[in-house]
């Protein structure tokens, strides 16, 4: 209860530091929508009507207030078609920051759940592997295969895939444009490459922590004890190790796992992928700043969301605090 | 005579520091046969648990067999493969850890850390061994036997925790248990407990046992024969009568003394005499939970008041309370009759000084980092804002103090100090502060006796030539009766009795102190027999009666 009310405590501060961050942003929609040769009185008027005339104060609390109620508020982009060609009966098409994001958002929760499906199995298992064969050729070359993995940037991964296994191979397509009301097993395929991307960068954080977090605990006296009673070392590891590096893994996984929702902003914009991401980007671009602002705070939530999930969850692989004495 | 089940020759054993291999275990032999148990005994860094890790073809990490053979029941475990010797342990031999709560997982139930040695090792299933497992519990005499096992380490005592281990060590019918310091880490009433149940079982199964202990007492309770190791050399091996009756070499003879240490009596206490602390009717509590109830207790200039007591009983909390690190919830402390401010944020730096601490643990009490003359000069330039030279002629003159040649240790991290030197750096910081006034937080249990006793005698001149006052926490009684002017005995956070020495190591007592001054275990073999047939064997456990 307690972490809940901390959580959303800390995403009203996000919150305000996402508006003044936003609003810092050279130049606004007026100017970046007219171009260099706007007239003065043009960008006045367009500021006028969306608004942005106001001070920072008032519209920060009418958009925290209108986002608590769920309106994230209309898209600049939209607002300005209906005012400029007068058209209000075009009104009723106009669709909100929400309608713009929801679908967005799913994508991107659902090449985010194709990844972590992939990598934390991987992940956990490698880290296990690891730990049982520290030190041999294999614990080295893992290591490095999947060091050098995550130090590479993404869009470089991105293409060194799309050529081994699109272009060279054509095994999955190169875009990934996968839209509503197509079959699960072909948006599956589209959204393969993008998610071994996104694999490939999340996978050796929480594999390294996995093995660090295992390692560290086999000069425990319980670890002694139980090789001592001549269980196998797999045993060892999988039953007396793991149960308890569990707290530190789950709270990599969750860092891991928002990422997946949060960082993969070049990665859509490499694969043409509609996620949330991509929205983000195009956004920033035309200072379209409710969707902006919006993304932001979604980016914030899931972190924030995350996190507390990681920290009831350690509170429950924990014996200690699950049955107090 | 038959073959022994165990048979150790010519071992070497090494270990690795610093890239070199050093030796650890210089050709040891040992011979045990079924049933027999043979007790090793020695200082820390003797090699005991090494020895008792190798027969079990175990070495630790960063240590290894150089030479010899471990030949269990006609296998020679340093060359049989992991396979092999995964095969033996935990089903033929088996192992006792000192610190039963490190050494239970936390994260599974005790009945399901019994039972995985024999359903792992096809012994028996898990439903035959659970009902073993309840059995073995109420042999030890364990209470709740039917309900224990399903409880997890946190939520069991130490003591049942150590009976716990010792029947999982028992679950597969080993022929061979290493114990390793099995009562340690115990409080003396609980020590009786698993003294008697771990003798029992052995006997009653006829298992042999290797026995390690640093305690000569525990050992006589305990074994058959003895072993003397003194830093990976065997001293001197015979029965146990022989050895407590006639040791043969010095070194075994100079262990057997240490226990004669005792500081001739002071005259008693002035009458009317304002003492230099003073606990009031001290009420204090964690969170809402009152731990220590109505304390109070004088400590006189120039003497020592020992605070004796089973862990938990509140000796530490009563330091706490002094130190104002725990603010009392009623009553208040007294220095030189003056009333302390209970917040130690609230007294001023001269009330701070007068009031040192010295810890336990010296090697977690010392901040790795910082070099001898740093840990010791800064409370000198706290307290006495000395500086440059002065400072350096006052640090030189408190490792002279505590007996370490200055110019030789000035530069030394606590890394590079055994630790008895390190519990004396310890003592160097206290004094630093010029105090009167010194609580010595159980300061030797973590040591080997003949250290110990050198630590003893070092605080002992200390408060004769400065006119120290010493509060000296501890659980053993042998260090009360070396040291302590005055005992105060302790039992769930209520003083159950307090007075002179003299007074209190004779009868009459409260029952609590002579229940406490008996489970002191004696050199005499027969002590533990006579002690059980005294109080009546219903009276250790507290559980119910061996059924079987």
């Amino acid at each position: 209860m307690q972490r809940l009310l901390l959580g959303l405590v800390t995403l009203f501060v996000v919150s305000i530091i996402i508006f003044v961050a936003v609003n810092a942003l050279p130049g606004d929609f007026a100017e970046a929508i007219l171009g260099q040769g706007a007239t003065p009185e043009a960008v006045n008027a367009i500021r006028e009507q969306l608004g942005l005339n106001q001070n920072a104060v008032t519209r920060y609390f009418s958009w925290l207030a209108g986002a608590i109620r769920g309106d994230l508020g209309v898209p600049l982009s939209q607002a300005l078609f209906a005012g400029n060609f007068g058209t209000t009966a075009v009104g009723t098409d106009v669709t909100t920051v929400v309608d713009q994001i929801i679908p967005r958002l799913k994508n991107t929760l659902f090449l985010a759940g194709v990844s972590a499906a992939i990598s934390v199995p991987l992940a956990v298992t490698l880290g296990v592997l690891t730990a049982l064969y520290r030190n041999t050729a294999f614990d080295k070359s893992m290591n490095v295969t999947t060091l050098s993995a995550i130090s590479s940037p993404e869009f470089f991964i991105a293409y060194i895939l799309i050529l081994f296994l699109a272009v060279l191979n054509p095994v999955f397509p190169s875009l990934s444009n996968i839209f509503p009301g197509m079959e699960f097993s072909e948006r599956l395929t589209r959204t393969m490459l993008p998610a071994l991307t996104l694999t490939l960068a999340v996978t050796a954080q929480m594999m390294r922590m996995t093995r660090a977090a295992i390692i560290n605990l086999l000069a425990s006296p319980y670890i002694e004890m139980a090789r001592l009673k001549g269980l196998s070392p797999m045993r060892v590891i999988v039953k007396h190790a793991l149960p308890n590096a569990l707290a530190p893994i789950i709270t990599v996984i969750a860092l891991n796992l928002a990422f997946l929702v949060t960082g993969v902003v070049v990665v859509e914009v490499v694969f043409v992928y509609p996620g949330i991401g991509q929205l983000f980007v195009d956004s920033v671009k035309i200072r379209d700043i409710p969707v902006v602002q919006a993304c932001c705070l979604i980016f914030a939530a899931v972190y924030i969301l995350l996190n507390l999930t990681a920290d009831i969850l350690s509170i429950i692989s924990n014996p200690r605090l699950r049955h107090p004495k | 005579m038959s073959e022994p089940l165990l048979k150790i020759r010519n071992l070497w054993i090494e270990g690795r520091s610093d890239e070199t291999w050093n030796p650890i275990i210089n050709g040891v032999d040992l011979d045990l046969n079924r049933g027999e148990v043979v007790g090793l005994i020695g200082e820390s860094g003797a090699g005991k648990s090494t020895i008792g890790l190798a027969s079990m073809g175990f070495t630790r990490d960063g240590v290894r067999i150089s030479e010899g053979s471990v030949v269990f029941d006609g296998v020679d475990l340093v060359t049989a493969s992991a396979a092999d010797k995964r095969a033996l342990l935990g089903k033929r031999i088996a192992y006792v850890a000192q610190s039963a709560a490190a050494s239970f997982n936390p994260a599974h139930k005790l009945m399901d850390q019994h039972t995985e040695g024999p359903v792992q090792h096809s012994v028996s299933s898990k439903a035959e061994s659970t009902e073993d497992g309840i059995e073995l519990y109420r042999r030890l005499r364990l209470p709740n036997p039917e309900e224990i096992g399903f409880r997890y380490p946190h939520q069991v005592s130490g003591g049942q925790l150590q009976r716990a281990m010792t029947a999982m060590a028992m679950a597969c019918r080993p022929d061979l248990i290493i114990f390793d310091e099995p009562t340690t880490a115990l409080d003396v009433t609980t020590q009786i407990e698993v003294l008697a149940s771990i003798r029992d079982i052995v006997e009653q199964f006829d298992t042999a046992a290797i026995y390690i202990t640093h305690d000569l007492a525990v050992v006589a309770q305990m074994a058959d024969k003895i072993k003397v190791l003194l830093k990976g050399d065997e001293v001197e091996e015979s029965d146990t009568r022989t050895m407590l009756s006639a040791p043969k070499e010095e070194y075994t003879k100079s262990l057997w003394a240490v226990r004669s240490f005792e500081r001739p009596a002071k005259p008693s206490v002035i009458t009317g005499a304002t003492p230099v602390v003073s606990v009031k009717t001290v009420t204090a509590a964690y969170g809402t939970t009152d731990v220590l109830h109505d304390v109070s207790f004088d400590i006189h200039e120039g003497r020592t008041v020992a605070v004796v007591g089973e862990s938990g009983s509140g000796k530490s909390t009563t330091a706490r309370c002094i130190t104002g690190l725990l603010p009392p919830r009623i009553g208040h402390i007294e220095f030189d009759g003056m009333q302390l401010p209970l917040d130690y944020r609230r007294r001023d730096k001269m009330q701070l000084r007068q009031a040192q601490m010295i810890y336990q643990m010296a090697d977690t009490a010392l901040n790795p980092r910082k070099t001898i003359g740093e840990t010791i000069g800064r409370p000198v330039e706290f307290y006495l804002r000395l500086k440059g030279k002065e400072k350096r002629a006052k640090v030189d003159a408190l490792l002279a103090e505590i007996e370490l040649e200055p110019t030789e240790y000035f530069n030394r991290l606590p890394s590079e100090l055994s630790g008895g030197q390190k519990q004396r750096i310890g003592i160097a910081r206290a004094l630093a502060a010029e105090p009167k006034f010194i609580i010595c937080d159980e300061v030797t249990s973590a040591l080997d006796q003949l250290v110990a006793e050198g630590i003893l005698k070092l605080l002992a001149k200390l408060q004769d030539q400065l006119g120290l006052s010493y509060m000296f926490i501890t659980h053993d009684l042998a260090t009360v009766r070396a040291i302590s002017d005055e005992v105060v005995v302790m039992k769930d956070g209520k003083v159950v009795e307090q007075g002179e020495k003299a007074e209190m190591f004779q009868p009459p007592h409260h029952p609590y102190t002579d229940l406490l001054l008996s489970s002191v275990p004696e050199m005499d073999p027969d002590w533990l027999d006579d002690l059980l047939k005294e109080r009546g064997v219903d009276n250790i456990g507290d559980a119910a009666v061996d059924k079987m």
